[in-house]
């Protein structure tokens, strides 16, 4: 295919020259953009950003865009950026739909990762682009497919004597096997076309090849088997070329963690730190050459293993697209890379491109990095049962977070702590035990603190700690200056004792003043607080300084409004003459919080900056948008500490504060910065506290007469037992302070009791652990609601499709709610005003609720009260057209603040349905299992003519769902005590699947639902041979998996936790629990008629549930 | 161990005075102070001659991570493989955090162990941010490192009133011979980079560096190029050289001879062409500065230091034209000749360090090479013997 772009040829078009004359792409009017769905280990939020700036770069340039993206937390689906949204699976078969209908000129396949990227392969294979004659912009399809097939690629690098990992390409366990011998053990594996590292993995001997290569293989048709390089050091590059072969590498970035550790769970610093300039420039060249070579026009990221003594290195890995590290890249160097790559795609060259930082200097330059940045991956393994801790070649992180210092140790603290509040900064922890040296050198997600244990506490030399786990020394003496900083403190007893040099010196190696108190606390009576290391600071005039970002290290004037705070400093970049209002971004994304509160974040502040106010975003996540360049007037990349919020607040002489956005992280310090002067906007942080206090919280809600479940709190285990013996089991555990379900559990009988209750309480022994009657087989409601001065202002219901029990961010919502009563909706509305009445709301709140129809009428019960948005008003504020963030911000600063409106008594001729995207094919191990704990990483949602067409487009929009087509296989499994598996059999057998169990019981059981003429087949189960698992799902064709599991498996020799845990590693539908498992299958008796007619047809038929979001609720909200 | 702390301050004339810890030489300089915003290749720059005299302040905050090489191992042209020339060059470096242990594979002494060995004052705990805001308003100032030795300070001084390119040239003509070499070139050494001898003799060429003032022209048909390096200081007192090369611009007998200069060789080629130069408010230091091709339209990251340009408005139209423009700032960054091989560029093709995208230029100036070459071969009058007394000259710069 030849090149849409006339001319690669370069000519002296500059944009700040007389010679300004662009050759841009002709012909292109209508751009079809690709997202990449429900965020998920390996494929999150970055996306979200890069996705946003391309859109905002088509727009500049007068392009339509179309997105598909079912992701409805994410800001890029908003039509203040693309002009047509599809809620849809990102997905050949949908994108092909969607061409059918718009006729896009051209389609942009990079900047929605992995999953776009593979769309865009498989559309030009199934030859719909040439078809549609459909303009692929930016960098050529036939690059992408070098750059994604190991061998292309391998060969490509050798061609111009770049040197890549000696890889076989295997299609066989056998292959696999044999070219492990011919590399050597160790060796690792790697799959083709996989998302961050998935189905990969190390293996030292041939019987840990055997397995992982057949895990590898069903995932994958080819893997690649390569010399392990462990101990090398890991460097990445990022790279930009334009259509005329002009190049620069925007960041180089290192790994704390060598070679070993997938880039996306390693620790990372940017610029690198250990590289001399031949080194840096040795692997510069070569990134510049393989990206002329491949032909990337756009954006790309070279990841190379570089010998650690010595210059020999090699390249691991090339992404020709945005990624996870080029997103990092972008927020560490303030160049908008996605922005950039967009424009280049439309076929600007470098030198036609204004740097947009300076807006006077050109893009075509390498930022020149004045200060340090730190990326942390943040974990949440421990919410998994069975789930392996060691980090590898596979990615298993969550979410990650960036912090800037001018040295080291500041950044390196700054990021601990935004990891989680918990960790105060670098640090030990006693866990380890003897396991120390065998953390050190085999990494976890814990590795970082096994170091802090190691050099602070256990005496380990940095030679030591290098020997074991291969860090470089540089890192590891910086480290060693902080366990200096920390014996220093120690020795410190007590506040007045503490002179000027010292708290100087420790503030700029990024100690936070809740650190320094406590280590004077260690020797000291008298107990320390944060605020008295506050005051005592202020005393002496210390306070942090704000420094710009502005790409060339202050070099040339720039007039940006990226900040970050240090200590490090005689003087600050930026006047404080603004006033702005500050708004606290999320933080980092983890189970729980996620893309939905930058949606909430990004739109406060847009809110804001429509209503005149000038906007301060706190947030130090470098995947968000929140984050972005251009969306607030100042921006500090900076962490959502009490400490730090305060700091910057005085700073700005700030006229408020909203806390109520960004989820729990920013809600937790509200009290505290109210209680030292910072002005909240909305509701009174000591109302808050009502609601968050589970005692409190119950008590208003007995006075103003809405129900809510018995409960309890347990103050000894003896009043527990009495309590849960008298409203009888099961019941429910939890702290008073939840985040996202963390250490909350159902507690069937006595004996689980005792057990529970101390993971319970470990959690927060500042707070009271609370125990409540769990209602089961109840129904559970969301009400998301803004109110202005205790009155509402807008509401709305969403029903879950679980019953109560599953945490409310697996739970797949139904929006507007299909199966409930004017009546019921009538009495909502009624608790929703009665609630925001008697803790004085003003602004964002949610409340779950439980329908309870056990005894005579249905009871409404309150669970859970929370005072800011909620993970689901992006959803809500979408499905009904309603921007909810924005009544909350009018509500905030009482300018024209809405009419109230009771948005659920309308008519909606549409439903939307919201479902969980969940990660666990990344946790090897993890029990696919649904309760109390949340456990998905993401979520989509799609609209429909009613709840099942939403659903079943929702279910499809999950990454790597397939939907089932008769005759196929469908395996059931599961809890037989109850009718519901029985009811799914009966509605799948009629529909020509065939029907497997693994025991006669389940057979007997199925066969009193299923037709006579129905055939239920037995096979047999090799439960600890996963190779011969393969093969059977292989051999019956099985296509989904039903396994409704009344608990979580105890054993891994369970054969319902080996069908779930194998249902997810062969990338199979798994249905897990009982009401999606039924929706489904009535979803299927409705849909998979046409889906198969659908497939069949040699024209394009377009199903009924593709049309725009416009389409669907008829308007096209902001 | 916390090492022992000496304070130091450092001082820019009617300027901002910001104090920190000395972890260089013990005694106090002062200098032109200049800022370069390169993130790596502190070895490369401070023994880089074009700083001469000069006070460094790196914009990059964390220096000294890997140590300092050996400033005696030489590769297979007897060059030295991690040092651009035998000594520090600078007299002062400005950092925000030094880091007092280092860690690297080449690493022989910690930078700071380095400095005082090379008598380099370095200060450590300075908001260089600022200190080049306050560069980048009020131009190259004159500044001062104080180390706190009970000395009083010494006076600020203009390095760049002395001629500095005398200091740092050879003063004999040294040799520098290339395996299966197939040119003969003749440099001019300014205070020529180990880099640039290398980049020459790597593509086959056997080096004669000449001291700056040497009389060229005598000799210079015998050779197959003329190159003229860089080097620091004003080019305005570089009046021997720019006669020289006003012989070789001028001669008919040379009208053939490829020359190629650099940084500061480029600017006194477009002197001896009649253009004229200019101090920069604070020049270009660094290694991301993007040079546009304007005969090509290509644009090159390159690396620089220079606090001088050429004005490319001075330049005269019958005989050279603007090469490359610095798209940043718009200043000249190169010249070509219209008809004849010569050509010059204010970047560092030979990058160390810094990128080496433009290298390139080398390979172009060894096909005018070649070219000259055939020439010579098919003409028996342009043909002249090779004479010069290599073997009798030092195989290393003659200090």
């Amino acid at each position: 295919m030849s090149s849409i772009y006339e001319s690669s040829t370069p000519s002296i078009s500059a944009f700040n020259t007389a010679n300004y004359n662009p050759q841009l792409v002709k012909g292109v009017e209508s751009v079809l953009v690709i997202g990449s769905g429900g965020l998920s280990i390996g494929q999150a939020g970055e996306f979200d950003y890069s996705g946003s700036q391309a859109i905002k770069a088509l727009k500049e340039a007068n392009k339509r865009t179309i997105l598909i993206n079912p992701n409805i937390a994410t800001n890029q689906t908003s039509h203040s950026l693309a002009d047509e949204i599809y809620y849809l699976p990102v997905t050949p078969e949908y994108i092909t739909y969607i061409i059918e209908r718009e006729r896009p000129d051209a389609i942009l396949l990079t900047f929605g990762g992995q999953t776009a990227l593979n769309c865009g392969v498989a559309l030009e294979k199934m030859g719909v682009l040439e078809k549609y004659n459909i303009k692929v912009l930016g960098t050529p399809i036939k690059t992408l497919e070098t750059s994604e097939d190991r061998d292309l690629f391998a060969q490509a690098l050798k061609e111009i004597n770049i040197p890549t990992a000696e890889s076989f390409a295997c299609e066989t366990i056998d292959d696999a096997l044999l070219a492990a011998g011919r590399v050597g053990y160790p060796v690792i594996v790697r799959s083709a076309y996989a998302l961050g590292g998935l189905g990969s993995g190390f293996a030292n001997n041939e019987a840990e090849m055997k397995e992982l290569a057949a895990q590898a293989l069903s995932l994958s048709p080819q893997i690649l088997v390569e010399k392990s390089l462990k101990g090398w050091k890991e460097v990445e590059y990022e790279v930009v070329r334009d259509r005329v072969g002009n190049c620069i590498t925007v960041c180089n970035m290192e790994n704390f963690d060598p070679l070993g550790v997938h880039t996306g769970d390693s620790i990372v610093f940017a610029p690198s730190q250990t590289l001399s300039d031949e080194e840096y420039h040795m692997l510069r060249t070569a990134a510049i050459k393989i990206i002329r070579h491949l032909g990337v026009i756009g954006e790309c990221n070279v990841q190379y293993a570089l010998q650690p003594d010595g210059l020999d290195y090699r390249v691991i890995e090339v992404n020709a697209r945005l990624s996870r590290s080029s997103a990092l890249a972008s927020k560490a160097t303030g160049y908008p890379l996605a922005y950039t790559a967009a424009k280049i795609a439309l076929g600007y060259t470098l030198p036609e491109l204004p740097n947009p930082v300076t807006k006077t200097t050109v893009a075509n330059f390498e930022p020149s990095l004045d200060y340090i940045v730190a990326k942390i991956p943040r974990w949440d393994l421990a919410k998994f049962q069975h789930v392996n801790r060691n980090v590898g070649s596979a990615m298993k992180s969550v979410g990650e977070v960036m912090a800037i210092g001018r040295n080291f140790e500041e950044a390196f603290q700054k990021a601990i702590r935004q990891i989680d509040p918990s960790f105060l900064g670098f640090q030990g922890s006693d866990e380890f035990g003897d396991d120390l040296d065998e953390v050190l050198a085999n990494p976890t997600d814990r590795r970082w603190l096994a170091i802090g244990q190691a050099l602070i506490y256990e005496g380990y030399s940095v030679e030591k700690v290098h020997e074991l786990s291969k860090v470089d020394a540089w890192f590891l003496h910086k480290c060693m200056n902080m366990v200096e900083m920390y014996k220093e403190l120690d020795a410190v007893n007590s506040l007045e004792a503490l002179d000027k040099e010292l708290l100087t010196r420790a503030k700029k190696m990024g100690f936070s003043d809740k650190q320094i108190a406590l280590s004077i606390n260690k020797n000291n009576e008298n107990k320390v607080h944060e605020l008295d290391v506050r005051k005592y600071r202020k005393s002496f005039g210390i306070t942090p300084f704000v420094k710009k970002i502005d790409t060339l290290a202050a070099e040339f004037p720039a007039n940006t409004n990226y900040l970050y705070t240090t200590y490090n400093a005689t003087k600050s970049d930026v006047d404080f003459n603004d006033k702005g209002m500050l708004v606290l971004g999320s933080g980092v994304y983890r189970i729980g919080s996620s893309v939905e509160f930058d949606w909430c974040a990004v739109n406060t502040a847009r809110a804001l900056r429509e209503s005149g106010k000038k906007t301060v975003m706190i947030n130090y996540n470098p995947e968000t948008v929140s984050t972005d360049f251009d969306e607030v007037d100042r921006l500090y990349f900076e962490e959502l500490s009490f400490e730090r919020v305060m700091d910057i607040y005085d700073l700005e002489n700030s006229e408020g504060c909203i806390i109520s956005v960004g989820g729990q992280l920013p809600q937790n310090i509200a009290l505290k910065l109210q209680d030292n002067g910072a002005k909240i906007l909305g509701t009174d942080p000591v109302d808050i506290d009502r609601a968050e206090n589970r005692h409190k919280f119950s008590s208003i809600l007995d006075s103003i007469g809405v129900d809510q479940p018995e409960w309890s709190e347990l103050s000894s285990v003896e009043e527990a037992e009495e309590f849960s013996n008298r409203v009888g089991y099961p019941v429910l555990i939890r702290p008073s302070y939840v985040l996202s379900g963390a250490a909350m559990s159902v507690v069937n009988s006595e004996d689980e009791l005792l057990t529970k209750l101390t993971n319970a309480s470990d959690v927060s022994p500042d707070h009271p652990v609370v125990i409540s009657k769990f209602i089961e087989g109840a129904q559970e409601i969301d009400v998301d609601a803004v109110a202005h001065k205790g009155e509402v202002l807008v509401h709305a219901i969403s029903e879950h499709v679980e019953n109560a029990g599953v945490h409310s961010g697996d739970a797949t919502l139904i929006l507007p709610p299909q199966s409930l009563s004017q009546e019921i909706k009538d009495r909502l509305y009624e608790i929703a005003q009665k609630v925001a009445k008697a803790w004085k709301i003003t602004g964002p709140y949610n409340m779950q609720i439980i329908k309870d129809d056990r005894n005579h009428g249905t009871t409404l019960k309150v669970i859970e009260c929370n005072i800011r948005a909620s993970r689901s008003f992006p959803f809500v504020s979408k499905v009904l057209g309603r921007n909810f963030i924005d009544a909350a911000v009018k509500a905030f600063i009482g300018e024209d603040v809405p009419k109230p409106v009771n948005l659920m008594d309308e008519e909606y001729p549409y439903v939307a349905t919201k479902v969980p995207q969940f990660s666990f094919t990344r946790l090897a191990g993890a029990d696919p299992f649904l309760g109390v704990e949340m456990a998905s990483t993401g979520e989509v949602a799609s609209f429909g003519k009613d709840a099942l067409e939403s659903y079943w487009t929702a279910m499809q929009s999950t990454m790597n769902f397939h939907v089932p087509l008769p005759p196929s296989g469908v395996m059931f499994g599961g809890d037989l005590t109850k009718n519901q598996l029985g009811e799914v059999a009966a509605l799948v057998a009629g529909l020509g699947y065939k029907i497997y169990v693994t025991n006669e019981v389940t057979k007997e059981y199925l066969q009193k639902f299923v037709p006579a003429d129905c055939d239920v087949m037995i096979i047999e189960f090799p439960k600890n041979d996963k190779r011969k698992l393969r093969e059977l799902f292989q051999k019956y064709d099985i296509k989904a998996v039903f396994n409704l599991a009344a608990r979580r498996a105890e054993s891994l020799e369970d054969v319902d936790y080996v069908m779930r845990r194998n249902a997810i590693d062969f990338a199979l539908p798994l249905f897990n629990e009982p009401q999606t498992a039924l929706l489904f299958a009535k979803a299927l008796t409705q849909k998979v008629g046409e889906k198969l007619k659908v497939l069949e047809s040699s024209d394009v038929l377009v199903p009924p549930e593709v049309q725009t979001w416009h389409e669907w609720i008829g308007q096209r909200p902001m | 161990m916390a090492p022992k702390f000496v304070k130091a301050t450092f001082q820019i004339e009617n300027g901002p005075s910001h104090e920190g810890i000395s972890f260089g030489a013990p005694n106090s300089v002062a200098g032109e102070t200049v800022f370069t915003t390169s993130l790596v290749g502190y070895p490369e720059s401070m023994t880089d001659p074009s700083y001469k005299g000069q006070i460094l302040v790196f914009t990059q905050p964390l220096i000294g991570n890997y140590g300092v090489p050996s400033g005696e191992t030489r590769d297979e042209h007897n060059l030295l493989k991690y040092f651009e020339s035998p000594n520090a060059h600078v007299i002062g470096i400005v950092v925000a955090e030094y880091a007092w242990k280092y860690s690297h594979w080449t690493a022989v002494q910690s930078l700071s162990e380095w400095c005082i060995k090379e008598g380099v004052a370095a200060i450590t705990g300075v908001d260089t941010r600022s200190v080049v805001q306050y560069l980048r308003e009020q131009g190259s100032s004159l500044g001062r490192i104080v180390v706190d030795d009970g000395k009083p300070a010494p006076a600020f001084v203009d390095t760049m009133k002395s001629h500095l390119v005398a200091q740092v040239s050879t003063k004999q003509p040294y040799h520098i011979s290339a395996q299966n070499a197939t040119a003969n070139i003749a440099l001019v050494d300014c205070g020529v980079k180990e880099n640039i001898v290398r980049c020459l003799a790597v593509r086959g060429a056997n080096v004669t560096v000449f001291p700056h003032d040497y009389p060229l022209q005598d000799v210079a048909q015998q050779f197959d190029g003329v190159f003229v390096s860089n080097g620091p200081g004003d080019p305005a007192l570089c009046g021997s050289t720019v006669e020289v090369l006003k012989h070789l611009l001028e001669d008919p007998k040379f009208e053939r001879l490829p020359i190629f200069g650099i940084c500061m060789g480029h600017q006194l080629l477009a002197l001896a062409a009649g253009a004229s130069a200019v101090k920069m408010k604070y020049g270009n230091r660094a290694h991301n500065i993007p040079a546009l091709d304007l005969t090509s339209g290509q644009c090159h990251i390159t690396s620089q230091n220079h606090g001088y340009a050429i004005d490319a408005e001075t330049l005269p139209a019958n005989t050279f034209k603007p090469y490359f423009v610095n798209l940043n700032d718009g200043s000249n960054e190169g010249i070509i000749h219209k008809t004849r091989p010569i050509f010059s560029t204010q970047f560092h093709p030979e990058a160390k360090g810094g990128p080496m995208d433009s290298a390139v230029l080398f390979d172009k100036y060894f096909d005018n090479i070649a070219a000259y070459q055939n020439f010579k071969k098919s003409s028996a009058k342009a043909a002249v013997r090779f004479e010069v007394p290599v073997h009798t000259m030092a195989t290393e710069r003659v200090l």
